[in-house]
């Protein structure tokens, strides 16, 4: 590996990891979204600066060639995040339901309250008319 | 047979249906005098929601489209909030016949969910095919669960009694098939009486069930999973929900 790819590599990793950081720091990005990047830069880091270390671990786990735990890693990261996003549009929908019904039933609300009052004021015109009315008879 | 209809609310959802919504209410009010409407407009772009409202019934509008188990969940949550006792579900396209209302209501007596089933012949539509396996198997399985014989599972002519309301107000499933079957297995598991009453049923006014085979195929696999979905999640117990709220 010569000394560019090595720089390469850190660099990529080190700019994973600030983008997210900031993307969390200007609040775009909640904590528990950020973890699994926070984990994945950290990695990718850590294997960029020490190359070495992925084929330590590789060879421990049986891997006969130290990328393929890389990319095995990867995939698994990527399925649990995939995973993650699923369960939480799930819920983001189910609150979404739960509030286009709520909106429904207050429309409803607002409807009959707005009905009251119209019957209300027009109650009390037809009272002042015969008021009126009654006055301008004791006349 | 005087039935006291005060404390039932007809849910009536309904996705562009202006050609007969207003029609359907107009029949239901005058065979049911007393009787409380609510319909249900599944974020329909139409003018159903000021034809139903002419007519005299309640109009809630969600803002966009549900589906049916939302439409019916919305419609279910009204009834809690305003003390209805029964909720009866008709399609807003005059295939239910609203003189057979008290039929059902009155069969909540005695039962939580009353399921209106068609005859076979009168107003029946011929289903062959993978579509009709389908339906008969589930009605098999449900009618096991339920502990009843169920002939028409995905009819949507049903009835519910206080303890089906105060359940289906929380857990009416929105997901396709969840309105008749997921909604029958979860009724069935926290232990509500559920019984079928034939009803006929008229000629739908638009649609027919397709006999695409590869349609058929995937309605059957539609239903397989909702099924096992349906047995697989948590049973939900009433008292358990009366206990928290």
């Amino acid at each position: 590996m010569s000394t560019l790819q090595y720089v390469l590599g850190i660099v990529a990793a080190a700019l994973t990891l600030i983008l997210v950081i900031e993307l969390l720091r200007r609040r775009r990005l909640r904590e528990r979204h950020a973890i699994w990047w926070i984990i994945a830069g950290l990695g990718a880091l850590v294997i960029s600066i020490f190359p070495q270390a992925l084929g330590w671990v590789a060879s421990r786990f049986g891997f006969d060639v130290p990328i393929n735990l890389a990319f095995f890693a990867s995939l698994v990261l990527l399925f649990l995040v995939a995973l993650q996003h699923s369960a939480e549009l799930t819920k983001a929908e189910e609150h979404s339901r739960a509030l286009a019904e709520q909106v429904a039933l207050l429309d409803i609300r607002i409807r009959e309250l707005e009905a009251q009052q119209t019957r209300g004021s027009a109650a009390s015109v037809r009272k002042v008319k015969n008021t009126e009315k009654g006055t301008r008879q004791r006349k | 047979m005087p039935i006291d209809l005060s404390t039932s609310l007809i849910v009536m959802p309904a996705l562009n249906e202006e050609a007969s919504v207003g029609k359907v209410i107009r029949e239901a009010l005058r065979e049911l005098p007393g009787i409380r409407i609510l319909v249900v407009n599944d974020g329909s772009t139409d003018e159903t929601s000021r034809v139903a409202r002419d007519a005299g019934a309640i109009v809630a509008e969600l803002p966009y489209n549900l589906g049916v188990g939302g439409a019916m969940r919305c419609g279910f949550r009204f009834a809690v909030e305003h003390g209805y006792r029964n909720v009866i579900q008709v399609d807003a396209d005059g295939q239910h016949d609203p003189a057979e209302v008290p039929q059902l209501v009155a069969e909540l007596a005695t039962a939580d969910l009353v399921i209106g089933a068609r005859f076979a012949g009168q107003g029946d539509y011929a289903v062959r095919g993978p579509r009709r396996w389908a339906m008969v198997v589930l009605a098999k399985i449900l009618s096991r669960t339920a502990r009843t014989k169920l002939t028409d599972t995905t009819s949507g002519f049903r009835a519910s009694g206080p303890r089906a309301v105060a359940l289906f107000a929380e857990h009416y499933p929105a997901e396709y098939l969840g309105d008749t079957v997921e909604s029958l297995v979860i009724a069935a598991r926290a232990k509500l009486v559920i019984r079928q009453v034939g009803v006929s049923m008229r000629e739908r006014s638009a649609g027919t069930p397709s006999h695409n085979p590869v349609k058929a195929a995937l309605y059957l696999a539609r239903v397989a999973v909702a099924m096992t979905f349906a047995f697989l999640r948590p049973k939900i117990s009433v008292t358990q929900r009366e206990d928290n709220s």
